[in-house]
């Protein structure tokens, strides 16, 4: 058990943006390790010259014309949900120092 | 007269027709019983009072001057709130959406209010759709208890989840019918618990344009209904090709409901044994023999069948659902849309990093996060290989099997859920018990096959007589089949009439 060390988590948590107090990473510790105990059972089914299926309907790529088409969203109403709009652009902290 | 909450969309339809009732007449009615009902059971995030009575007086003015939309025109739905509803606040049951306002209409929601339908409101469902009871939600919709959504049948008990709220909704009759979503048994689990009908249809069956994804591989919307006959109308209604999900089929739709019969004679009907083991109630057992029983009195012959990799379906489940679940919510960065560390001045986040970490630790319920980190995990650097190949491969031969049963039987029956609704609290604590609750109802998912879960009977627990549902699953594209069999049921049973006594 406790497949997934404290840092092992750490290092998920930052792969997934996420910002986590020392209590949930002891607790997703525990939970997530649980899980992948459960799902380790895979690895009793032969899978060898199997093909993997990432969707059932075997769709390929669909395409479609490169066409402009009326939405009538405006970046006003696309401003509306955002937590600071200007200028029509999201505005963000700055990424360089 | 009966009372105008309870009627069916067949019932709504013709009294509609006949003139005896106006659209306005059956929403006013719907939401005088929210009024007696919803405080205790919780249904809904969001009522839409004012925009249901215009759009009900709207159906009402197109029937006089003849111009009706189709058969549920008038007729009042519930939405579980993963559906995009242009203007009317849609949440997922999370904190980070709790403000967040839709710009466009999901498709399944247009194809409603396209053919007439009045808009009551948005349900209560599992954060995300992520869970099996609705106690992930964010949002304590039920008032006198000051919690998430409650069981009609038992209020000390959950309603199922992830589409809680549409179930609960449909079965205290605080609407005519509802639409969810259904990614691991989200449609079925809680239409058994509250003794209702729910249709998850063949993956590509209805589009997922507008609904906000969990699991795009294997989130289907479906109908979740009073009836198998309203359901094959709302199918009718919900289904066919959208330019805007690609995924979606091309391939015709049915006239669902004009062409329901319940002619079970020379159907073969498989019975997975793995089904019928794993933890599997006792009395929930006998309930689904009994109906299996009801199958052979109807002119259906039963087969004993086995589908070994059926046991490893809930692996595969969470190994592929959480990888999709990492990647479509990535989408929530704080910077477009939802809770923001950059409106928090108190999260005070000093970089763009920080914007995504505080606002996603802080508007993600636990739930999502446990999937998010597993998904991230799976999908890792020296872990895709032996996680989420593996997972795929696994998938494939699952695929497979049910392919080659349905050469042998036309459909199978097995329970939705091996034991009836539990208590709150009861698994919430313990993530892998709550994904256990899903066994049976999971395989259709990665499958992509429909499967549909009706009414059976019920089972007593402390003194309570709670619902137990029937599975039926198909083969892809067998919707039609599916429905008949359970026509077929409803017209030899009334376990789908019976209706909850709420005090």
């Amino acid at each position: 058990m406790s497949k997934l060390s404290i840092e092992q988590i750490e290092h998920i948590a930052r792969l997934s943006r996420l910002e986590l107090s020392g209590d949930e990473k002891k607790l997703y510790s525990e939970q997530l390790s649980s899980v992948l105990d459960y799902v380790d059972q895979l690895s009793e089914v032969d899978t060898e010259g199997i093909e993997p299926t990432a969707n059932i309907t075997g769709l390929k790529n669909i395409w479609r014309e490169d066409k402009v088409e009326e939405s009538g969203v405006t970046h006003e109403m696309i401003g509306q949900n955002a937590p600071k709009f200007e200028k029509d652009s999201f505005v963000v902290p700055g990424v360089f120092e | 007269m009966m009372n105008l909450y309870s009627l069916t969309i067949k019932e709504a339809s013709d009294l509609l027709a006949k003139g005896e009732i106006t659209s306005v007449e059956l929403t006013e009615a719907i939401f005088a019983r929210i009024k007696d009902i919803e405080p205790k059971v919780g249904a809904y995030i969001t009522l839409c009072e004012e925009k249901a009575l215009e759009m009900a007086k709207a159906s009402d003015d197109r029937r006089k001057e003849g111009k009706v939309l189709s058969e549920i025109d008038g007729v009042p739905f519930a939405v579980k709130d993963l559906f995009l509803t242009k203007g009317v606040k849609t949440t997922a049951a999370s904190n980070i959406l709790n403000d967040f306002i839709p710009v466009y209409e999901s498709t399944v929601t247009t194809k409603l209010w396209e053919a007439g339908s009045v808009l009551i409101g948005k349900t209560n469902l599992d954060q995300f759709a992520m869970g099996s009871s609705t106690e992930t939600s964010a949002y304590n919709t039920s008032e006198e208890y000051d919690s998430t959504t409650r069981n009609p049948w038992d209020l000390e008990r959950i309603p199922g989840g992830s589409s809680g709220g549409s179930a609960a909704a449909v079965a205290a009759d605080l609407c005519v019918a509802a639409v969810g979503t259904d990614t691991g048994g989200s449609i079925r689990q809680p239409a058994s618990h509250c003794s209702i009908t729910g249709l998850k249809p063949t993956y590509g069956r209805v589009s997922r344009y507008g609904t906000i994804a969990m699991a795009s591989s294997l989130d289907q919307a479906g109908p979740m209904t009073k009836t198998v006959e309203d359901a094959a109308i709302v199918l009718k209604v919900i289904s066919g090709h959208d330019k805007y999900d690609s995924t979606s089929s091309k391939s015709e739709v049915p006239d669902y409901s004009g062409k329901l019969q319940a002619d079970m004679t020379g159907i073969k009907i498989g019975i997975p044994q793995e089904f019928f083991s794993e933890g599997l109630d006792d009395d929930v057992k006998e309930t689904i023999l009994k109906s299996i029983e009801e199958y052979k009195k109807l002119g259906a012959t039963t087969v004993e069948v086995s589908l070994p990799m059926a046991h490893y379906a809930l692996a595969i489940y969470y190994i592929l659902m959480p990888a999709e679940v990492s990647s479509n919510l990535a989408r929530f960065d704080g910077i477009r849309y939802g809770l923001s560390a950059i409106k928090d001045e108190a999260l005070s986040a000093k970089s763009l990093e920080e914007v995504y970490t505080k606002s996603r630790a802080l508007g993600f319920g636990p739930e999502a996060k446990r999937r998010i980190m597993l998904g991230s995990y799976v999908l890792s650097a020296g872990y895709y290989d032996a996680y989420y190949k593996k997972a795929q491969k696994v998938r494939t031969l699952l695929k497979k099997e049910f392919e080659k049963i349905f050469e042998t039987v036309d459909l199978l029956i097995a329970p939705v859920s091996p034991m009836p609704a539990f208590k709150f609290g009861e698994k919430s604590e313990d993530p892998l018990s709550m994904y256990l609750s899903d066994v049976l109802t999971v395989p259709a998912n990665p499958a992509g096959i429909p499967a549909m879960s009706i009414p059976a009977g019920f089972v007593e627990r402390d003194g309570k007589s709670l619902p137990v549902g029937l599975q039926i699953i198909g083969p892809a594209w067998s919707e039609q089949m599916i429905l008949n069999a359970g026509f077929a049921y409803q017209q030899a049973t009334d376990w789908h009439k019976k209706k909850p006594d709420i005090k």
